[in-house]
C-alpha cells in the first residue's frame, strides 16, 4: 500500500531519515492522516537480510561515507574517518541499537539549574520537564514494548549478566536488573520473543528487538499516507523569499538530482547529518546555514561519557551468548557531586565478538599483552559505561570544505575533546566496574576506551530562548516555522541514559503538535 | 593458500630436505613457502619467498597466538602478494631486515627469540609499513572464521535457534 506522492505535491510533510526519530514521526503522522514522504539515504533491509557476522553486517548497514575528525579524543587517532558508528538504512541506527530504553531522571531535564555553573560547559535547562514528558514516555514504552514497564516482564539474565550482577551485589549496589529493554520478553505482543541469539547490534533476525525498519515504517506505509523513498540522499533544504522552507533537493538511487516540494520539512538524519544539511543549505538569505541565527547549529556535540570494562576470569563466561545489553546497574546514575563530578552514569552489560573485540579492546595495541587478553575471550565478561557528558561550544560539527562525498557535498568534520568532568566521571566508572569484576574473581581487567560514537546528540539543541539554541520546545526551529528537527540532535543535555526512548517520546509528541498545528492552519 | 597434505608433488621428506629454515615457516626453493610439517604450503606470485616468510613471521610477532597455526597468518597477509603491493612490501621488509642488522642479527628471521624480534618491531612501530601490516591483521587475522573456535567464539547462532535452549545462562561457578 505504498503511497506515491508527486514531486510537486506541496501539501506533504517531508521527513529526512527513518531512524528512531524520523521513522517514529513518519508513522505517527501517517496514523493521523497526514501525508508524508520520508527520504532515506540508505537501502531497505529486513530481519531476513541481516547478517550475524560483525564486519559483514557493518559493511551492509553502517554509514561509511567520508567524515573527518579533530580534537583530543582517541577516536580521532584510532578511527579518524569513522567518528560515529551509525547506520545508513531504512530504520536508521535502530537496526544496530541494543534496545536499552531508559527515561531521563527528573533533575536531568534541568542540568544548568541542578549542576550550577560548570567551567567550560555550555549547560542549559531543557524547556520541558519530567512531568510534561511522562505521558509521552509511556506511549513510547508501549509502542516499543519496553520490558519492566507496563506489565512487561524483564528478560532472563544471560551468563554475562550473572557475572555482572554478582559483582554488583558484592559491591552493595541495589538497582541491578536485566534492564528496561525494547526487546520482546514474553509471548504477549506483536514481536517474537527474544531467542538469546546475541548479535543484537547486527540487526535482530527474529525481529524481537524494536526497530523502526520493521515496526513503524511498515505500519505507516499500511495507512496509505506514508511513502518511504529509499536510497534518496537529501542534499539541500530549499526556502522562499519569505524565509519558509518549500522542499528539498535529493539524489535518487541513480544519482539524479530530484526536487520534492513540501509544506513542512522535518530533519532526522542523526546529529552529524542534520546540522550538515542545515549548513549545506546556506543561501544569500541565510548565509550561515538554515536556522542558525544563534550560531548554535553544529555546536554542543555530545556523545555520552563512555568506556567499557572487560575482565577475564579463571573459568568460562561465554558472554556473547544471549542478549547483548540486558543488564544494568543504576546506582551511579544519581546526582552526587561528592564523587568529584556532576551528572551520573549507568553500567550496562555488553559483549563484542572476536572480530570487534580485536578492533576495539585497545585500538592500535599489539604484542602479547594484547593477544593474551584475546586468548582469554571465552572467560571474559564485559560492561559498557554510559554517563552524562558536558556540552561544550567547541565540541562541534562543521563543514569540511576540502573533503567531498560521492555526491560532491562537503562532509562534516567532528571536533571533540573531553571535558574535565567527563574524565573524572570515566575514572570513577572504571574504578567501580573493575571493582565489580574483581569482587567475583577477575584475574585481569581491561579499562577499554570509548568506541566510535553510537550516541550522537546536541548539535541542534532545544532552548527556551532563540539565542541559546536551534529549536523550541516542539523541535521547531526558532527561525523557520515549518522546519523541524526530529532526532537526537535536539537534545539540550544528554543525561546519563541511553537516548533512544527519549528521541521516540519526543517524536510522538512532535507528531501530535505538528498535526494539530496543521489542522489549525498555523503551519 | 592451499592446504595440502603433500604440497605440489613433493614428498614430505623431499620438502624438508630442500627447505631452509625461515622462522617457523620454510622457504622451499624459489617462490615456495611451506610449513616444516608440510600441512600448508603457499606459492608466492609476486613476493620473493623469503620475503613472504619474513612477513608471516612479522604477522605472528605482532599478534602472537601460539594456538593459531601459521596457515591463518599466511591467509592474513597473502593479500600483499600482488603486483600492486609487492614493491612497497618488499621495501618495508628490507627496512625490517636492515633494522635487525642494526641490532646485530643477520636478518629479522635470524633473530631466534620473539623478544628480539619484538624489540626490532618496536623500533619501527610508527612507520607506515608497520601500521599497514598491523592494521590489516586486525581484520585479516581475527575475521577468519577458522580462528574463532580457537578463542572459543561460536559465531552466529541464528541457524541453531539461538542460545535460548543452548546455554545462554549455563554459568555454574558463581
Ligand atoms: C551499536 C549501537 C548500539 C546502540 N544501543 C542503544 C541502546 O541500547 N539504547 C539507546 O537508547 N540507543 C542505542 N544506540 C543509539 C541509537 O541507535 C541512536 O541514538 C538512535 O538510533 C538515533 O536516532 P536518530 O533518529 O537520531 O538517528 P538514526 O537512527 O541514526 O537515523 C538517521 C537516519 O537518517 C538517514 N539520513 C542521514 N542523512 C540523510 C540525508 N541527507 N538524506 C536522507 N537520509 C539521511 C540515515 O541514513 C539514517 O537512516 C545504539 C547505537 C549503536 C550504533
Ligand atoms: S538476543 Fe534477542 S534481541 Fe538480541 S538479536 Fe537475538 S533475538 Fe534479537
Amino acid at each position: 500500500m505504498a503511497a506515491p506522492f508527486d514531486l510537486n505535491d506541496d501539501s506533504v510533510v517531508v521527513i529526512i531519515g527513518t531512524g528512531a526519530g524520523g521513522g517514529t514521526l513518519a508513522n505517527e503522522l501517517a496514523q493521523k492522516g497526514v501525508k508524508v514522504v520520508a527520504l532515506e539515504a540508505g537501502g531497505r533491509y529486513l530481519p531476513d537480510d541481516y547478517i550475524n557476522d560483525e564486519w559483514e553486517s557493518f559493511g551492509q548497514l553502517a554509514w561509511v561515507d567520508p567524515r573527518t575528525t579533530s580534537g583530543d579524543w582517541r577516536v580521532a587517532k584510532d578511527f579518524s574517518g569513522l567518528p560515529a558508528w551509525i547506520v545508513k538504512a531504512v530504520g536508521g541506527t535502530t537496526t544496530h541499537w541494543a534496545g536499552a530504553s531508559l527515561r531521563f531522571q527528573e533533575h536531568e531535564w534541568k542540568a544548568a539549574t541542578t549542576y550550577g555553573a560548570v567551567q567550560g560547559a555550555n549547560l542549559l535547562d531543557w524547556p520541558i520537564d519530567a512531568a510534561e514528558m511522562d505521558p509521552w514516555y509511556t506511549k513510547a514504552e508501549d509502542k516499543m514494548g519496553v520490558t519492566r514497564t507496563g506489565n512487561r516482564p524483564g528478560l532472563p539474565g544471560n551468563n554475562n549478566f550473572k557475572v555482572f550482577e554478582a559483582g554488583a551485589k558484592a559491591l552493595g549496589y541495589k538497582e541491578v536488573h536485566t534492564g528496561r529493554m525494547a526487546i520482546q520478553s514474553s509471548d504477549e505482543g506483536d514481536r517474537v520473543t527474544c531467542q538469546q541469539t546475541g548479535f543484537c547490534f547486527q540487526g535482530c533476525k527474529w525481529g524481537a528487538k524494536w526497530s523502526t525498519a520493521y515496526t513503524e515504517v511498515p505500519a505507516g506505509e499500511a495507512t496509505g499516507n506514508l511513502e518511504v523513498r529509499e536510497r534518496a540522499h537529501v542534499a539541500r533544504i530549499l526556502h522562499n523569499e519569505a524565509g519558509k522552507v518549500t522542499g528539498v533537493e535529493y539524489f535518487d538511487a541513480d544519482g539524479h538530482l530530484q526536487m520534492q516540494k513540501a509544506r513542512i520539512v522535518c530533519l532526522a538524519g542523526n546529529s552529524f547529518e542534520s546540522p550538515r544539511l542545515l549548513l549545506n543549505s546556506a543561501s544569500s538569505m541565510f548565509p550561515d546555514g538554515l536556522a542558525n541565527s544563534s550560531g548554535q547549529v553544529g555546536r554542543n556535540y555530545m556523545r555520552h561519557m563512555t568506556g567499557s570494562v572487560y575482565a577475564v576470569f579463571d573459568k568460562p563466561v561465554r558472554m556473547w551468548r544471549g542478549t547483548t545489553m540486558a543488564g544494568i546497574v543504576q546506582d551511579e546514575a544519581r546526582y552526587d557531586p561528592s564523587r568529584g563530578f556532576v551528572g551520573g552514569y549507568e553500567l550496562e552489560t555488553l559483549s563484542l565478538g572476536i572480530p570487534f573485540m580485536a578492533a576495539f579492546l585497545d585500538p592500535g595495541a599489539w604484542g602479547r599483552e594484547f593477544t593474551t587478553a584475546l586468548d582469554g575471550y571465552e572467560n571474559m565478561a564485559g560492561m559498557w559505561i554510559v554517563g552524562e557528558d558536558m556540552p561544550q561550544e567547541t565540541n562541534r560539527v562543521t563543514l569540511n570544505m576540502d573533503v567531498k562525498d560521492q555526491h560532491g557535498l562537503p562532509v562534516v568534520n567532528v571536533n571533540f575533546s573531553d571535558h574535565p568532568n567527563d574524565k573524572a566521571m570515566r575514572a570513577h566508572a572504571y574504578k567501580q566496574g573493575i571493582a565489580m569484576y574483581e569482587a567475583v574473581g577477575a584475574t585481569r581487567v581491561f579499562p577499554t576506551p570509548p568506541y566510535p560514537s553510537t550516541h550522537n546528540l546536541g548539535t541542534n539543541r532545544m532552548s527556551e530562548n532563540a539565542r541559546d539554541g536551534v529549536v523550541n520546545r516542539w523541535g521547531q526551529t526558532h527561525d523557520i516555522a515549518n522546519l523541524f528537527i526530529s532526532d537526537g540532535s535536539q537534545f539540550t543535555t544528554g543525561a546519563a541514559e541511553n537516548p533512544t526512548l527519549t528521541i521516540v517520546a519526543l517524536a510522538i509528541r512532535q507528531a501530535d503538535h505538528i498535526a494539530s498545528e496543521m489542522a489549525k492552519g498555523n503551519i | 593458500m592451499e592446504r595440502t597434505e603433500r604440497p605440489r608433488g613433493l614428498t614430505r621428506r623431499q620438502l624438508l630436505s630442500r627447505a631452509t629454515a625461515a622462522g617457523t615457516a620454510f622457504v622451499v626453493g624459489a617462490g615456495f613457502v611451506a610449513a616444516p610439517n608440510a600441512v600448508w604450503a603457499y606459492e608466492t606470485t609476486h613476493l620473493d619467498a623469503r620475503a613472504f616468510a619474513t612477513l608471516v613471521q612479522m604477522a605472528r610477532d605482532i599478534y602472537p597466538h601460539d594456538r593459531i597455526p601459521d596457515e591463518n597468518y599466511v591467509a592474513a597477509v597473502k593479500g600483499y602478494d600482488t603486483a600492486d603491493a609487492a614493491s612497497a612490501i618488499t621495501a618495508g621488509l628490507a627496512a625490517l631486515d636492515a633494522a635487525a642488522q642494526g641490532k646485530g642479527f643477520g636478518s629479522y628471521l635470524d633473530a631466534g627469540w620473539e623478544r628480539d624480534r619484538v624489540d626490532i618491531l618496536r623500533g619501527m612501530e610508527e612507520s607506515a609499513f608497520f601500521q599497514q601490516i598491523r592494521g590489516g591483521l586486525v581484520t585479516g587475522l581475527y575475521n577468519q572464521k577458522a580462528v574463532w573456535p580457537i578463542f572459543g567464539y561460536e559465531g552466529e547462532s541464528f541457524s541453531k535457534g539461538g542460545y535460548i535452549d543452548r546455554g545462554f545462562d549455563d554459568i555454574n561457578w558463581l
